[in-house]
């Protein structure tokens, strides 16, 4: 028997769990002396209120549905994979090396080349501490967040030294030829007469996420490797007795993980940049964390979170550019809405489930 | 019903003149979220006696004992200890109370001392050397008043598990507990550990402590109970004097129907050798030797009891022939060599020679509680093409239907293959599990503690499962801690202590006294001199 009817448990908490994150970050807007009001309307009005604002809001949000996913799947095995940043960083050089190895003629090449290159790359740097986990103990936690750092390191290092325009001040490859350039949500829209911002972001890979969830559905819950993942991450003494191989599923989980976070830069490196800059993830394999923490690990929520934290990065812009509200403030809001909605998800679930169960017991006297 | 005010405890109240209560529970009601553990319970308990409390897993047993014990609070009822309303709002409240509980898991500090362990949160002050004086002449009186002797100075990681339990029942009497609370005492003891048991409580009693027996088991609270109470179903059925009833009535009030208590079988018919085992050597992953060099054989159709106090090999045993535990010697089933290290040994590889297997631990092993019951019902043949819609795509639907089908044979209620395996009773989990495992029709079934935590209606029934298996003329291999399961299913019983066999016995020219000794490693039979030094 349940507590709650399921759409309490999946609707009615994470909301009331955003409106109480929400309240709070009204609290420390309004200590620092500006106005809530204010402040939430134009976050609302700078994510949603233009076209413009949609793109920048729907390309955050593709990149998160990306690395949540890609944390998602770890989880499913029990695995913590922390390092989704560094994936990301070793996906955009793939998908880099991809693009710039030949002069594409057209995307539509390109694009399933880039996306093989961004994978492999993501993957193989997530072998390293999947196979030192499986094979020799070492704590994947550990591992993964000591791989960002070398991944930034490694990733810097090549392009200093080898994708760098000769003479050029910045440390960037070249720019990826026309026939790499990835459809904007401006040119996909256009045949449909919907003039969609032009500066906007937002591109065909946000199609490629979105696929890429239902691919992680069935995945998870319709293929044998999907339940053999979900067996291991359940119990690994139960798995045995089944005779599942706890070194190859530990390997291959973290690999399809290394693999969705290298996807990634299809859209910022290849949609957005078109050329490998340093530090190209900006975060994003972190927040993947908090977007598969939020989501419950379920490819609907993880869609639905990685909108809210991309409604945060691009409404928390326009704070600090037309509130003058300092960036760490949004810092505040988002740890604020990874608190209420993952870590402190009893707070709400308790009184709520003890409510349902009074209303029950009211209807059946 | 004598009260002994002569014990030298203070008591805050005199009891009633009438009869002396030492426990009056009035009402008790507990529910968590839907489930209602306890509906309206009430007790009473006289100072000076044995009282068992008995019933199904699930009954609502040991949540009445939490709330006795100050882990839960009731939602209504009152407890009155020695005649007096009490409130106990936590353990220190029920220690100060006069309750000393002892755990079916022992709370207790594998490096510390046994004096250690006593004296812990009840030290007198800041320093340690007073309480542990205190405690050792104490531990001294004891023993020589209860046979409870234990080394005062030994750490408990080198002790016995009976030794274990008596530091368990001597922290509960350092802390001047009256009433005495013992959930499953036996269960992880020889059988002679548990008659000195029963001694010791007899001693208590004699003194005029008050002792609450929780068990499953009917013989012990036969042999050792003044009174007994039965719930199911979170109720209080029926409490009545042990002398006055039997255990075929305690049973049906248990249970709620009449209930077979011996297994009906016909002789075996034993055929070819189907499991031969030779030099069977296991090295657990801390380095320590689990099982030595042993030797043993199943025919088919025949029942082959593996006796043994928990931890003497038998699960190693088990997890080798599983294929998830690496050892050396010689498995041959049906003639042919099993390997016991690499790749080719593991539980896929197992099932496809014919291996079915039970494991000891439900929870752990033989299912994965937060997968729905039609999850479960292929875990570990999930590989089989009769599951898979195509290469790729696993056929869920087909799946619940045959899951279904397969949880009706085995009368698995709720007949819900969609129920989390977490929602059903122990019984009825272990009964998926056993659908899963039989329904493959293997050569030889491997099953570990078939009923542990299973209630006994569900009991009956899977005996007949496994009956029924060998009389299909297939290889059972049975590994229990219960003697009487071991004496009324095996049709050859092997007794394990310290990872060797210490001896072959038919269950018609044995019994539970023999088996003892052997399970503490002692031979007296024949066969002493072959085995004796294995």
């Amino acid at each position: 028997m349940q507590a709650m009817p399921k759409w309490a448990d999946a609707v009615l908490i994470p909301l009331i769990s955003i409106l109480l994150a929400f309240f709070f970050s009204g609290l420390m807007i309004w200590a620092i002396g500006k106005d809530p009001v204010v402040a939430i309307q134009t976050m609302i009005q700078g994510a949603f209120g233009s076209t413009n604002g949609i793109g920048y809001t729907l390309y955050y949000t593709t990149n998160f549905i990306f690395t949540g996913l890609a944390i998602a799947v770890a989880y499913h095995a029990r695995l913590f994979n922390i390092g989704g940043e560094g994936q990301v960083m070793l996906g955009g050089l793939g998908v880099a090396l991809v693009c710039l190895a030949i002069d594409w003629p057209h995307w539509a090449l390109a694009l399933p080349a880039a996306m093989i290159g961004g994978a492999v790359f993501g993957a193989a740097w997530a072998f390293i501490p999947a196979y030192l986990q499986a094979k020799r103990g070492s704590h994947i936690v550990i591992t993964t967040m000591m791989f960002n750092f070398i991944a930034s390191a490694f990733v810097g290092y090549i392009l200093l030294n080898y994708l760098k325009v000769p003479g050029s001040m910045s440390t960037e490859s070249a720019g990826f030829s026309a026939g790499a350039h990835l459809p904007t949500f401006h040119e996909m829209l256009a045949p449909f007469g919907i003039n969609f911002s032009k500066n906007a972001p937002a591109n065909i890979s946000f199609l490629i996420a979105l696929l890429a969830a239902f691919g992680f559905w069935v995945l998870i819950w319709k293929t044998r490797l999907g339940y053999e993942i979900r067996s291991f991450g359940a119990s690994e003494t139960a798995a045995k007795y089944a005779g599942i191989n706890p070194v190859r599923i530990t390997i291959i989980a973290m690999m399809i993980s290394g693999a969705l976070c290298g996807l990634m830069a299809i859209n910022n490196v290849m949609g957005e940049a078109e050329r490998l800059i340093d530090n190209a993830p900006e975060g994003a394999g972190f927040i993947g964390i908090a977007v598969a923490l939020m989501g419950r690990n379920h490819p609907i929520g993880i869609v639905l979170a990685a909108l809210l934290f991309g409604f945060l990065y691009q409404g928390g812009a326009e704070l600090t550019f037309w509130e003058a509200i300092p960036r760490e403030l949004i810092v505040v809001i988002q740890g604020l809405v990874i608190m209420f909605t993952g870590a402190l998800d009893n707070m709400v679930r308790a009184p709520l489930e003890k409510l349902f169960l009074a209303l029950r017991k009211t209807k059946e006297a | 019903m004598v009260s002994t005010t002569s014990q030298g405890r203070q008591t805050p109240a005199a009891p009633p003149a009438s009869e002396p209560l030492a426990i009056e529970l009035r009402g008790i009601s507990k529910a968590f979220g839907p489930v209602q553990a306890n509906k309206d319970i009430n007790i009473s308990v006289h100072k000076g006696s044995i009282h068992g409390i008995i019933g199904e897993n699930g009954a609502g047993k040991s949540t009445l004992m939490s709330i006795l014990y100050g882990f839960y609070k009731a939602d209504s009822g009152t407890i009155l200890i020695n005649g007096k309303e009490v409130h106990i709002t936590d353990s220190q409240a029920a220690i100060s109370a006069g309750i000393g509980m002892v755990f079916q898991h022992f709370k207790l500090i594998e490096n510390f001392t046994v004096l250690e362990n006593v004296v812990l949160g009840a030290e007198d002050g800041r320093l340690l050397r007073p309480s542990l004086a205190k405690a050792r002449k104490l531990l001294k009186k004891l023993s020589d008043e209860y046979e409870l002797s234990v080394d005062p100075d030994a750490l408990i990681e080198d002790l016995s598990v009976g030794h274990q339990q008596r530091v368990e029942i001597l922290k509960a009497l350092y802390r001047q507990a009256d009433i005495l609370i013992l959930d499953e005492p036996t269960g992880v003891l020889t059988p002679a550990e548990a008659d000195h048991l029963f001694r010791i409580l007899q001693g208590l009693k004699e003194q005029g402590k008050t002792i609450i027996l929780i068990t499953h088991k009917l013989r012990e609270i036969m042999d050792v109970t003044d009174s007994v109470s039965v719930m199911r179903r979170g109720e209080m059925t029926d409490t009545v004097k042990t002398a006055e009833t039997s255990p075929e009535e305690l049973a049906e009030l248990m249970v709620g129907r009449k209930v077979l208590l011996e297994v009906n079988k016909a002789p075996a018919t034993p055929g070819a050798p189907v499991l031969e085992v030779e030099n069977l050597t296991v090295v657990d992953s801390h380095g320590v030797t689990r099982v030595k060099g042993i030797d043993l054989h199943v025919r088919a159709g025949e029942i082959l009891g593996i006796a043994g106090v928990a931890g003497n090999g038998q699960t190693e045993l088990l997890e080798v022939l599983g294929g998830y535990q690496n050892g050396t010697g010689t498995i041959r089933l049906k003639g042919e060599e099993l390997d016991l290290t690499g790749s080719a040994s593991d539980g896929q590889s197992r099932r496809a020679r014919g291996i079915a297997h039970v494991p000891e631990d439900r929870h752990d092993e033989g299912l994965i509680l937060e997968f729905s019951a039609w999850e479960n019902i292929i875990f570990g043949y999930h590989h089989d093409p009769e599951y898979q819609k195509n290469a790729l795509i696993m056929d869920n639907a087909k799946i619940k239907k045959i899951a279904r089908e397969k949880m009706e044979r085995f009368d698995t209620r709720p007949l819900n293959e969609k129920l989390e395996a977490k929602s059903f009773s122990g019984g009825n989990q272990q009964k998926i599990v056993l659908a899963r495992e039989i329904e493959r029709n293997p050569d030889l079934l491997l099953i570990g503690q078939p009923t542990r935590g299973v209630d006994i209606g569900a009991i009956e029934f899977i005996h007949e499962q496994i009956v029924a298996l060998r009389d299909q003329g297939k290889a059972i291999l049975l590994v229990s801690v219960e003697l009487d399961e071991i004496l009324s299913l095996s049709d050859r019983i092997a007794v394990m202590f310290d990872g060797n066999i210490m001896g072959e016995r038919l269950p018609s020219e044995t019994d539970e006294r023999e088996l003892g000794m052997l399970m503490a490693g002692i031979n007296t039979g024949a066969d002493a001199a072959q085995t004796g030094g294995a």
